[in-house]
């Protein structure tokens, strides 16, 4: 007998399963296919506006920092203004996302951007999100051909373009959406929910920002 | 390696409260973690209510183990990745390596897992000539230290910034001997640039993961610093160790026990970073892994479904009953000798050793029930570590004079009269050797308290005689 059915033999014995599963088969298959929510938090019900106060709130506790602006057309602008106030590099590797396409980054002739994934050398990243959670101030970010993993990761600054009305209430509302993007049980390579930037306390458990992941994590906000 | 086992608890844990560096780390950690927990909770009105639904998924689950792994497994491999059974440490070992020979791997990075840990992985690899590096900071730092985690969420707890650096110096040779090395900032910058070249070398990634979920064939993890991302995105191959009980049915589910978890464990609203991965890379993908693996591991487990002891099964690894145990708040987590230190440990480790191995585990505890009280999972520890005391006592391995003393009580308790007469007699004798004084400071049978401190003489008659005379005062 191998392994697996040793182990599982085990279980069903212990659990006393009928050999054809039983209810217990019923019940399983419609958890699965109904997936319904559990008690969800009253914190992120709130209208719009308020949802995205509460994300920013939340974004900052969690060592985020936050600019909010009132169209695409400012985006550059407000990313330029944080790299210069940061003294950062303005030579940016970014997500071949349409989104970003969309962005004039040419009215900020100091921002050179490059859409790919990235390396180890590069410094500052810019991308979507798939969206985000008001809750806790969580980004929810996605692995695709438009939107590569290694950027939220390698570079030591991470820029995110969130359009407002992406600010879910709850983490649940996001599960929706995956599921109406990709499909019933279907998931991307990788689902990232990210709240502020990297940090440890491992030493003398005292909280240092910038362990592997990025030092900073800055998320400009554009209202519609 | 420092050779700790349970048979010899009680001199580590004398070795670990002579150890000033321990205790002014312990000093530091029971502060913070209690604290921040405590405002957490204050924050969400709900946090009970998550708690008891929390409880609910699990015992559903634990309920329907056998068939939700299945569900898990067809799903993962529906989207290219693979589930390998192992029934015990050995088979578990032997996968990895396999996997790992078949890429030719030299290093494997590793995120933060306690089932590595479990089954030893790090050395077994190194004897089979790959170098396994830890990312985790705390996981590196006792890596390089040739130690056990002190702590399931805080492995280095025991270790100052002193003595990070000491270690840096000894095996970071090719960077100056000069450098600064003083502040905690200096010492995560030098961790970060020495571990950014081994997460892009390395050849395969090997995380934990936190939850599995059968719904998508997904594993979770939950990180603060990114080093479990890089381990699982920069390699051709992510491997996930987990333990059977890691699944949960949905994405919903997950998302109910994630609200606990974090809050639980350090006091954060969310982890940094809490990833959910599923299979390989996609076709168009432009990064991440081609291949995804994860090894389940059995090691014992399976044998205690259906018993008194499957309540185990819920724990998800938040550590805060470790954080409000007075037992690991005096003694860290080394004393214990196994991989699964505190009260969870202390009931889980006889179930995986074996009771003969760690049988001093369950009774290093004052029962005071903080554990229970704290575990987002409502796990009833002390009642479980009293089990494990019925067993060790009908299995007769206790020590003769142990076994001696409860079968004298027993003798007693089980006579109530004769019970009665003799507590009288005791404590009349007693309070009367002691009249002048009013405590001990020698006493036969009494030496291993009287060493310490005085023992206070009875005064007043017995607990029964005084509740009795109590009650009909009212």
């Amino acid at each position: 007998m191998n392994s697996r059915e040793a182990i599982l033999g085990a279980l069903r014995t212990n659990l006393r399963r009928a050999a054809d599963g039983g209810e217990g088969a019923k019940t399983v298959m419609k958890r699965l296919t109904t997936h319904a929510q559990n008690l969800i938090p009253m914190r992120g019900q709130r209208d719009l506006s308020a949802r995205v106060a509460l994300f920013e709130d939340y974004a900052v506790d969690a060592a985020s920092t936050v600019a909010r602006v009132a169209s695409t057309e400012d985006v550059p602008a407000a990313v330029a203004k944080f790299l210069r106030a940061h003294n950062l590099p303005t030579k940016l590797v970014r997500a071949p996302d349409p989104r970003l396409d969309a962005i004039p980054w040419r009215r900020q002739r100091i921002l050179t951007l490059e859409a790919r994934p990235a390396t180890e050398n590069d410094a500052v990243a810019v991308t979507g999100a798939f969206g985000a959670v008001a809750e806790t101030g969580t980004l929810v970010l996605t692995s695709g051909n438009t939107s590569p993993t290694t950027l939220n990761f390698l570079p030591e600054t991470h820029i995110v373009i969130l359009w407002a009305d992406q600010i879910d209430p709850d983490y649940e509302s996001q599960w929706t959406r995956l599921r109406a993007r990709y499909g019933e049980g279907m998931m991307p390579r990788t689902v990232n929910l990210v709240t502020g930037p990297s940090r440890s306390a491992d030493i003398e458990q005292t909280l240092q920002l910038g362990a592997h992941g990025p030092r900073r994590l800055h998320i400009v906000i554009v209202d519609v | 390696m420092t050779e700790s086992s349970p048979r010899r608890f009680n001199e580590q844990a004398a070795d670990a409260l002579q150890n000033v560096e321990l205790q002014q780390a312990l000093n530091h950690m029971r502060a913070g973690f209690v604290q921040r927990r405590r405002e957490a909770i204050d924050r969400l009105p709900e946090f009970e209510g998550l708690r008891d639904e929390s409880q609910a998924i699990k015992n559903h689950t634990l309920d329907h183990l056998d068939l939700y792994l299945e569900a898990f497994e067809k799903k993962v491999t529906e989207q290219g990745g693979r589930v390998h059974w192992a029934k015990n440490a050995e088979e578990a070992r032997r996968i990895v390596l396999e996997i790992c020979r078949a890429v030719d791997a030299r290093t494997v990075t590793k995120g933060k897992s306690m089932i590595g840990e479990e089954i030893h992985l790090n050395a077994f690899l190194e004897r089979n000539d790959i170098k396994p590096i830890e990312t985790d900071l705390g996981e590196y730092i006792i890596q390089l230290r040739n130690e056990m985690p002190s702590h399931i969420i805080a492995p280095a707890i025991h270790v100052n910034k002193k003595r990070v650096a000491e270690s840096f110096r000894e095996h970071h040779t090719k960077l100056p001997a000069d450098r600064t090395l003083e502040s905690r900032v200096d010492i995560l910058a030098e961790a970060r640039s020495e571990l950014r070249g081994r997460f892009v070398a390395a050849e395969v990634g090997i995380t934990g993961a936190n939850f599995l979920i059968a719904e998508t064939g997904t594993s979770v993890i939950v990180t603060n610093e990114g080093n479990g991302d890089l381990t699982q995105t920069l390699p051709q191959v992510h491997v996930v160790l987990a333990s059977l009980e890691k699944v949960v049915p949905t994405l919903e589910d997950a998302t109910t026990l994630l609200r606990v978890l974090a809050r639980s464990a350090t006091g954060q609203e969310m982890s940094v970073y809490t990833t959910f991965s599923s299979g390989p890379r996609r076709p168009d993908d432009p990064d991440g892994p081609e291949e995804y693996h994860v090894v389940l591991l059995d090691n014992g487990r399976s044998a205690l479904y259906g018993t008194d002891f499957q309540e185990i099964f819920r724990c998800i690894r938040c550590g805060a009953c470790l954080n409000h145990c007075p037992v690991y708040g005096a003694i860290g987590g080394h004393a214990y000798g196994s991989v699964y230190p505190g009260p969870i440990g202390k009931v889980l480790s006889p179930a995986l050793m074996g009771i003969d191995n760690a049988g001093n585990l369950p009774n290093a505890s004052s029962f005071c029930g903080r554990c229970q009280e704290v575990c987002p999972m409502r796990i009833p520890l002390p009642k479980m570590m009293r089990h494990w005391r019925e067993v060790e006592f009908d299995r007769k391995l206790n020590t003769v004079r142990a076994r001696w003393t409860l079968g004298l009580w027993a003798f007693f308790v089980r006579r109530p009269g004769l019970y009665r007469i003799a507590t009288r007699l005791a404590v009349g004798l007693l309070s009367r050797c002691a009249r002048r004084r009013g405590h001990f400071r020698t006493l036969p049978a009494a030496g291993d308290w009287t060493r310490h401190r005085n023992l206070p003489a009875p005064q007043g008659g017995t607990f029964q005689d005084r509740w009795r005379k109590k009650r009909l005062d009212r």
